[in-house]
């Protein structure tokens, strides 16, 4: 009976050993007709087309492109929000749906901050999954709670309402909350945008922080310095891969003239001058 | 205390005081998911949408809550898939079936015979008229709604707060927001006859908020409402008995009172604290 009850109200599967954290195998997602998108030879519009790439456990990975790029329909496909036209999406040799290993951090836009939760009853939406149906939180949850909050420094604003805290604690504390779902792929969509450079710097060193325990991190960004300087590997995304590997190699000015296009110009000296820089709003 | 015992003597002022505060309680605590949640409009169309049921099961001889229980949750359901696969957009959607459904509800009373004063007792409730069956209903079915809200409680509130960590955590995202839909359909069954079906809308808001002014934690907030909607219940009853007005507008103004009183007045978030 125990054992029927786990079952029922207990979710997540098992990881198949030895298969990359992440992997995509020639996905494409097609655009609802009349959007802007890729049109191939038979006429069809692509958000995404034949995205091919893997993620292996712990990496730092950081994703950039122009507005539109597909970054969040990426992040959909993996988060299992959006399931792929064609190909396949592969978590630890599963597709996403089942998988709740999986941390989302949205842009701060999409949260509503005057939301009537404290910054702990937050995080303990991050064990939700865990805790299962018609069961409370238990200490053990509580301590992994104040665990994960003390792991991004925010331990003292446990009791605080969401709406009084600043840009760069908004986005610690939903790390926290990916950190107490015991996520082991972490996703954050625009995490630095609008934050100044020492919350940016908080935001790194606990992400740095979580590197021993094998957390793979993605990053959707629009900063190609933080992108160069602080990940393992870039991703230049636009609706293709443009290019994914080491940011030298990655953010050539080639690669760079392909992915932003008209946005870019090659000035005299060769310097080039990105004129699209980022992000108001949703994108695409 | 002879104003407060004295309307007491009589059984149905006292079924009425009961139904009053069970339906401010539970219409309150429901009410903070319909706030946070931005569903005024929803609640308050599928309040309408119900008036076809209710006289089907009038016309009938069958009870009025049963009518009004399938017609709620067959509406709520259908107004959920309407909006999750037609490209209406949502409150477009919700305004056809809203306006059609009640507009054949009307049709139908009025080809009946007493025309005009059942129509009032469905738009406005007809508290006094509550009998020892009609509060047995208001029992279970009110038991029911709140004992889901506890039990589901983390569940809506990760729904409510944020869909996409519902869909990583593996939440059943869509049965618990049809749950929460019939939820509200039952809801409404349970307060027709104190409110009616015109007024049923503040019975799901304005207690809740008026809490949201003064609390910023969910369990609270439903709390603080739960007060609020049994204290809107009482006082307006008293307020209907002495000045002799009706019941159910009765109970909606001394919601509204309170809203206001709180709006203006709240140490540190209310409108004259802030302007100071």
């Amino acid at each position: 009976m125990a054992e029927l009850v786990r079952q029922i109200t207990q979710r997540g599967i098992v990881h198949s050993p030895g298969k990359p954290t992440l992997e995509l195998q020639s996905v494409s997602v097609a655009y609802a007709a009349g959007t802007n998108g890729i049109t191939t030879t038979r006429g069809e519009q692509y958000a995404l087309h034949n995205v091919t790439f893997q993620v292996e456990r712990g990496e730092r990975i950081a994703i950039v492109g122009p507005n539109g790029a597909g970054k969040s329909t990426l992040f959909k496909l993996i988060v299992g929000t959006l399931r792929p036209g064609q190909g396949e999406v592969n978590i630890f040799g599963h597709d996403p749906n089942g998988h709740i290993c999986i941390a989302y951090v949205p842009q701060r836009s999409q949260i509503d901050w005057s939301f009537p939760v404290t910054v702990e009853d937050v995080v303990m939406m991050g064990r939700v999954g865990r805790i299962g149906f018609f069961r409370w939180p238990r200490r053990n949850d509580w301590t992994l709670v104040h665990q994960a909050l003390a792991r991004v420094n925010a331990a003292h604003l446990a009791k605080k309402q969401i709406g009084e805290l600043s840009g760069g604690q908004q986005q610690r504390v939903f790390i926290a909350r990916a950190l107490a779902q015991e996520a082991e792929l972490l996703l954050l969509d625009e995490p630095l945008t609008g934050l100044d450079v020492p919350s940016q710097e908080a935001i790194f060193t606990v992400l740095d922080g979580l590197r021993p325990d094998g957390v793979t991190v993605l990053v959707a960004t629009h900063d190609l310095n933080l992108a160069a300087e602080r990940f393992d590997r870039v991703m230049l995304l636009n609706r293709q891969v443009v290019g994914f590997g080491p940011a030298t190699a990655v953010l050539s000015p080639d690669n760079l003239l392909l992915a932003y296009g008209g946005h870019m110009h090659r000035l005299h000296d060769g310097e080039l001058l990105l004129t699209d820089t980022c992000c108001t709003g949703h994108e695409g | 205390m002879s104003w407060f015992t004295d309307p007491l003597q009589f059984d149905f002022i006292v079924r009425a005081l009961l139904a009053a505060t069970a339906v401010g309680i539970v219409c309150s605590i429901l009410g903070a998911y319909v706030v946070l949640r931005g569903m005024a409009f929803f609640g308050d169309a599928l309040a309408h949408t119900i008036l076809p049921g209710v006289v089907g099961a009038y016309l009938l001889g069958w009870p009025l809550a049963l009518g009004a229980l399938l017609m709620g949750i067959l509406t709520a359901l259908g107004i959920g898939a309407l909006t999750e696969r037609s490209s209406l957009k949502e409150d477009t959607a919700i305004g056809v079936l809203f306006a059609g459904l009640f507009a054949l509800g009307v049709a139908m009373l009025s080809a009946s015979g007493n025309y005009t004063v059942d129509l009032a007792h469905f738009l406005f409730g007809n508290l006094l008229g509550v009998t020892s069956s009609d509060l047995w209903t208001i029992a279970i079915l009110g038991s029911i709604v709140l004992l889901t809200v506890f039990f589901f409680y983390k569940e809506f509130l990760v729904i409510s707060f944020d869909p996409v960590l519902a869909t990583t955590l593996r939440l059943p995202a869509t049965f618990l927001r049809y749950l929460l839909l019939i939820l509200i359909a039952i809801t409404i069954v349970v307060a027709l006859q104190v409110v009616g079906i015109a007024l049923m809308l503040a019975m799901f808001v304005t207690p809740a908020a008026t809490a949201s002014i003064l609390t910023r934690r969910l369990p609270t907030l439903m709390g603080i409402a739960a007060v609020i909607g049994a204290f809107s219940g009482v006082a307006g009853l008293y307020t209907s008995y002495y000045l002799n007005i009706a019941s159910g507008p009765a109970v909606v103004l001394v919601a509204s009172l309170i809203f206001v009183l709180v709006f203006l007045f709240a140490p540190e978030r209310g409108y004259i604290w802030q302007k100071l």
